[in-house]
């Protein structure tokens, strides 16, 4: 029905964004998002995007004007990565709790010191506590359409809260796949004009931004954790619409592979899932029962998702109840210094609450953009099945892990 | 100059009512007048500071028009974001101010404001100096000026207070080619009034310095806020100018200057100041003055 185009998942968002029609678009390049601005700023320019193009002189200012002009009512983008993020981070629970739909995309980069400029998930993880959405997609197909179903989830009246959508800096930002790009007028379908009275108005003034004290103000914040939780069923919302639509979906808060009579579950995040699919794969055929888990999105914390699928092959398993799964893993690009991986801390806690009692094991990898590999993969599988003693594991290092 | 807004015409309508400043705040009379200038159709962004701790305490909000606090470096950015939301969206006959105090503007906001004005908006920005972070209760700015007392500069034996000058910022704004700046003072009314009729009809940024004081961390009676401000334009330390057509112009050249001993000894910040002090003040008021006049 669209067209097809061999683009980039940074190409791809910009498609996506095209399509979402934002009124003010306001950006600082950074490495590995500066493709998503210059796209946006081409098609501003050749007028197929009617935008306010703004060019900010930092990130700080790239969301604080696209608070702005949420606060007049206007449909507003921005993008960023790692360092820029963190510079930005001030804004993040200032849109948040002030309620502001913003969507905006960011290139998954490691943190300085030390630099580097390639992919980890370092910089997003750090903000899970900032009161936004975070959404993270596996291929640029997924970038495109999360761009226009972003702003259907923020802007839905039960929600009004921005969201940050995750691609994997390079393995996702600068591969080149083919896309299928809608037409505009069933965008324009999908996604109906943003309209909202939390904003100021000529017509009827408003104070917005303000202070709260002690006597008030846990109860704003309850409001905005209440609208978090109705995410779970706005997604499932936004993606049966976009398939009625387009005939594409990309399924719920998490998506399950083979998970049905899984013993050994391996938890992804992002791009990597891809080869995580492929090892199993190769695992089932070798007769071991293996899974994985993809968590779409991190913010809400998809537990009780976590925990059904999981249940699922425990009941579908010819074994007796509660057999079935022998371990689960959580496999994640970020590390929380004197702890664990802070997915891997979420996840644990998702199957205490949800009374899952199994063996969980955490693999640290792909830091500063490091490879992983099959390999990689395969051992994390083989350190389940062996019920090895350490629980969390640095996968893929170029040193021997003697540090104790 | 008929549509001239003088005492006499000037609206009764307030605009920020009910705010929770100080006695004798100069600070609030700024944003108060500002306001009767602009009109109801006017978006006020104000970052951390006193004016959005005095004025934004939910369930008390005080602007009767639109108004929003910013975060506290991007001022002069979510006052582009306003502006560009609203030309989105077709908004018509409004007016987007930005108003922060001295180092909302000068120090932590310099770098969105300097945004701001290169990316042309269409947006009034106004300092409210009132020379130290007061809000936090009364620490050094940017704009501090030499010799001042302050919480982070105090003055002993070694150290007479701030050791720096004032940052110029009414000449680093017009370094940007702005189309319209302009330094104030809460005492000469008139002329700030005027000031920001000029700012709103420019189609671009302006900016407006108006000093304000602050009795709490100047050191005077809540009742001589004016006659302070009046007096530190009349001794010299501070000068009435606008920047328009890419030239400077002083608006107000005395003959005669008042004493700058009495306008410093008259305030608690500035009474440690020695002779020796005070003489380098006014040789630092007479350098200024030698290049400023030559403005006309």
């Amino acid at each position: 029905m669209g067209k097809v185009k061999f683009i980039s998942g940074d190409d791809a968002f910009a498609e996506g964004i095209r399509l979402a029609r934002p009124q003010v678009v306001s950006a600082y390049p950074i490495t590995p998002q500066t493709i998503v601005v210059e796209r946006l700023s081409d098609m501003v320019e050749d007028q197929s995007l009617k935008s306010e193009f703004i060019h900010v002189e930092s990130e700080h200012s790239a969301l604080s004007c696209a608070i702005g002009a949420s606060s007049v009512g206007a449909r507003a983008f921005t993008a960023t990565s790692s360092q820029g993020l963190l510079y930005m981070a001030e804004g993040l629970p200032y849109a948040a709790g002030g309620r502001f739909p913003i969507v905006m995309m960011n290139a998954n980069r490691a943190t300085a010191l030390p630099w580097n400029i390639y992919g980890d998930q370092r910089d997003s993880v750090s903000q899970l506590d900032c009161g936004w959405i975070q959404v993270y997609v596996e291929d640029a197909q997924e970038s495109l359409d999360m761009a226009l179903m972003s702003y259907y989830i923020a802007e839905h009246p039960s929600v009004r809260v921005p969201v940050m959508v995750n691609l994997d800096g390079f393995v996702l930002t600068h591969t080149y796949e083919a896309v299928d790009i809608p037409e505009a007028k069933l965008a324009d379908e999908f996604l109906p004009p943003y309209v909202s009275d939390n904003k100021m108005d000529l017509e009827n003034p408003k104070n917005m931004a303000f202070s709260v004290g002690p006597a008030d103000n846990q109860e704003f914040h309850l409001l905005h954790h209440k609208a978090m939780l109705r995410v779970a069923d706005v997604v499932n919302e936004a993606d049966t619409r976009f398939q009625s639509i387009f005939g594409r979906s990309h399924g719920g808060m998490v998506e399950g592979y083979r998970t049905e009579d899984a013993e050994y579950v391996l938890i992804t995040v992002g791009s990597i899932t891809g080869l995580a699919r492929e090892v199993v794969d190769e695992l089932r055929s070798q007769g071991v029962r293996a899974g994985v888990l993809k968590l779409r999105f991190l913010r809400p914390f998809p537990s009780q998702q976590i925990a059904e699928a999981l249940v699922n092959s425990i009941e579908q398993g010819s074994a007796e109840v509660g057999s079935v799964v022998q371990a689960v893993g959580t496999l994640e690009k970020d590390i929380s210094f004197g702890y664990e991986g802070t997915i891997y801390t979420n996840v644990n806690s998702a199957l205490i609450k949800e009374d899952v009692h199994v063996p969980s094991y955490n693999f640290i990898g792909g830091l500063g953009g490091r490879d992983i590999s099959k390999e990689d993969i395969r051992k994390c599988f083989s350190h389940m099945i062996g019920k090895e003693k350490d629980k969390i594991v640095w996968i893929g290092l170029g040193v021997e892990d003697d540090v104790r | 100059m008929s549509d001239r807004i003088t005492a006499k015409n000037i609206t009764d309508n307030e605009f920020f009512y009910g705010h929770k400043a100080c006695a004798g705040c100069g600070g609030s009379l700024a944003v108060r007048m500002a306001l009767k200038v602009l009109g109801e159709r006017t978006f006020i962004a104000l970052p951390a500071g006193c004016m959005s701790a005095v004025g934004f305490n939910f369930p008390q909000l005080c602007f009767s028009n639109n108004a929003i606090i910013s975060t506290f470096a991007g001022t002069g950015s979510i006052i582009t974001g306003i502006e560009a939301g609203a030309r989105a969206l077709g908004l018509k006959d409004y007016h987007v101010l930005g108003m922060a105090g001295d180092g909302g503007t000068a120090d932590i906001g310099i770098q969105a404001l300097s945004g701001a004005i290169d990316r042309n908006d269409r947006v009034i920005y106004i300092c409210y100096d009132n020379e130290a972070y007061m809000n936090t209760g009364i620490q050094k700015s940017g704009l501090t000026p030499f010799g001042a007392k302050t919480t982070t500069t105090p003055a002993g034996k070694h150290i007479h207070g701030n050791v720096k000058n004032k940052k110029n910022m009414f000449e680093i704004v017009a370094a940007h080619g702005i189309p319209y700046a302009a330094t104030a003072s809460i005492a000469y009314m008139d002329d700030f009034i005027e000031k920001v009729r000029k700012a709103s009809q420019v189609d671009g940024p302006s900016y407006i310095h108006v000093i304000a004081p602050c009795p709490t961390g100047w050191g005077i009676p809540a009742d001589r806020t004016i006659e302070a401000a009046k007096e530190m334009v009349d001794c010299g330390l501070w000068y009435l100018a606008e920047y328009y057509d890419d030239e400077f112009h002083l608006n107000r050249d005395p003959n005669e200057f008042t004493s700058v001993s009495d306008y410093l000894k008259s305030q608690g910040r500035f009474k440690h100041l020695s002779d020796e002090d005070i003489a380098l003040i006014e040789q630092g008021r007479d350098k200024k003055w030698e290049k400023i006049r030559a403005w006309n």
